[in-house]
């Protein structure tokens, strides 16, 4: 089963140092589920600051600077997983770096059928 | 068949059923691999038994025949549906092969109660929805049960189990016993809806009847369960905790349903076997020495009930318990009981003290027991105002009716 583990953390509180910290874990980790076959996709996001919406509503576009919510915490990056159950890719989302400054959510992810196959 | 016959085996079905549903459930669901199907195939052999049993006797071990007839229940609905829906992967097939003899084991079936606990408190599930869960799948309470202990409405325990079982299902929470690394972790919150459920029974939080014993009998069975199956020195602790405070159950209120306080019970009234059995367990925790929270708070009810009366009571084992507590699991509800066992070892002003740094860190404001502990070392010291005040404080924060008439009452007493 696939989930999607998205990491919410308060942006101002990472140095550059932290950052860099983080992602050379998270590379490592990365590699690690590559090798166990769990690796399906991960990234880290530029900051909201960088986000843009966009709305369609009557057929017309609404594209707004920002993130969809002010929020405390904000969305800074993802993995997409292959986990055998919920324990399983809850273990995974502990050992993300961003777990311990933020939270990081656990979403199963619907498989719908039809879509276009990428290999992990 | 005989009328007579036929109700004697309606009888030994419902003894069975008693007895024994709640473990073939909990086995069912791990051989189905989903909760609403083997709650189906569970009531399926329960309808077969009685057919069957009352034409070729009971066999010799209802338990495994209920097991495997609800296995082929299930494998029949689902050939069923699979006819129906082509699109359904072959679980009927897999179900037939997946279930060796290994499936019926002993060990293995006692296991199988610990997923079904160990599923219903996964802390992914909220802790309302654990505590609905385990009272309907553990326990086997009916829906309107829980409702009515709970004071909620049957549609939204209904719905709290269906969106419960749903997110099991589909967000894939495993039917297992956690591994070793993440059982403690996980062990505490079973023991958190354990003593939820008990607290409920014995305290509740609204309404005009203190205790609801019902629930209380429920948390401590599920107590003794999961210390026969993982005897843990905290499960341990928390059993011997609940059996000293269900001791005190028939000493706690008068008559009338008023709330009488610790010092004034009539300890004659106070239950000696759930003492004596209360106290075993105690000692048994504390000897292994990696024992918690629970334990500590059940050495804390042991110092009570050793005393033959409030006088009696050895106050420096009670502060030296509290003190082990507050650096076990620091909070300002701790630090109150603490500051009570400090007044009855050094006096109310020692006592009063205490409360005062409390509330003026800005924590209990709003906890009428933090206003009933203060008004109490106030009234002891004669400060009659401060004492009036602060029970005034305190009843109009409290919430229950029994509180409420016993800080009536002790607001009267001051004239």
């Amino acid at each position: 089963m696939k989930y999607l583990l998205l990491i919410y953390t308060p942006e101002q509180t990472w140095t550059e140092s932290d950052r860099q910290a983080c992602y050379a874990e998270s590379t490592q980790l990365t590699h690690e589920l590559h090798a166990k076959k769990q690796y399906l996709g991960a990234a880290p996001l530029h900051p909201v600051a960088l986000a843009t919406s966009v709305r369609v509503r009557d057929g017309k576009r609404l594209v707004t600077d920002g993130p969809f919510a002010e929020t405390h915490e904000q969305l800074g990056g993802f993995y997409l997983i292959e986990a055998a159950d919920l324990d399983e890719a809850i273990g995974i989302a502990a050992r993300i770096p961003g777990a311990r400054k933020g939270t990081v959510e656990v979403r199963p992810v619907i498989d719908l059928p039809g879509l276009p196959e990428v290999k992990a | 068949m005989e009328e007579s016959t036929r109700e004697s085996v309606r009888q030994v079905v419902e003894g069975v059923y008693r007895a024994e549903s709640r473990r073939v459930l909990a086995t069912l669901i791990r051989l189905i691999g989903d909760f609403d199907r083997a709650e189906e195939a569970l009531h399926e052999a329960f309808a077969t038994a009685m057919e069957q049993w009352s034409r070729e006797g009971v066999p010799a071990n209802p338990r495994a025949w209920l097991v495997s007839t609800g296995r082929f229940k299930a494998i029949d609905a689902m050939r069923r549906r699979e006819r129906l829906d082509a699109s359904l992967p072959d679980l009927a097939r897999r179900l037939d092969e997946g279930a060796g003899s290994a499936a019926f084991r002993d060990e293995e079936l006692e296991d199988d109660q610990l997923r079904l606990i160990f599923t219903c408190c996964h802390p992914a599930l909220s802790p309302s929805t654990q505590v609905a869960l385990t009272l309907r799948e553990v326990c086997g309470l009916a829906t309107e049960e829980i409702a009515s202990a709970f004071l909620s409405a049957p549609s939204t325990i209904a719905q709290r189990i269906v969106r419960g079982k749903a997110k099991i299902r589909d967000a894939r929470i495993p039917y297992q016993i956690p591994s070793l690394s993440d059982l403690p972790e996980r062990l505490d919150s079973v023991l958190a809806v354990i003593y939820l459920v008990f607290n409920e029974g014995y305290s509740a939080s609204s309404g005009g009847s203190l205790t609801r014993p019902d629930l209380s009998e429920e948390a401590i069975r599920l107590g003794r369960l999961l210390v026969g199956l993982l005897p843990d020195p905290e499960t341990i602790g928390l059993l011997a905790l609940m059996l000293f405070q269900e001791s005190r159950r028939a000493a706690r209120t008068s008559p009338e349903g008023d709330l009488i306080l610790l010092e004034d019970q009539d300890r004659s009234l106070w239950e000696r076997g759930k003492i004596r059995e209360g106290r075993a367990l105690v000692e048994q925790a504390i000897a292994s020495q990696r024992f918690g929270v629970y334990t500590i708070q059940a050495a804390i009810a042991a110092v009570h009930a050793e005393a033959e009366t409030a006088s009696a009571t050895s106050w420096a084992t009670m502060v030296a318990w509290y003190d082990m507590l507050e650096r076990a699991a620091p909070s300002p509800v701790v630090a109150l009981n603490r500051a009570v066992a400090v007044a009855m070892r050094d006096g109310p002003l020692a006592g009063l003290e205490l409360i005062d740094a409390i509330l003026n860190e800005g924590q209990l404001t709003e906890y009428h027991l933090a206003h009933a502990a203060r008004a109490d070392m106030c009234r002891r010291l004669g400060q009659t105002i401060e004492a009036r005040e602060s029970y005034q404080k305190a009843l109009a924060l409290a919430r229950q009716e029994p509180e409420r008439r016993f800080l009536e009452r002790r607001l009267r007493e001051l004239g």
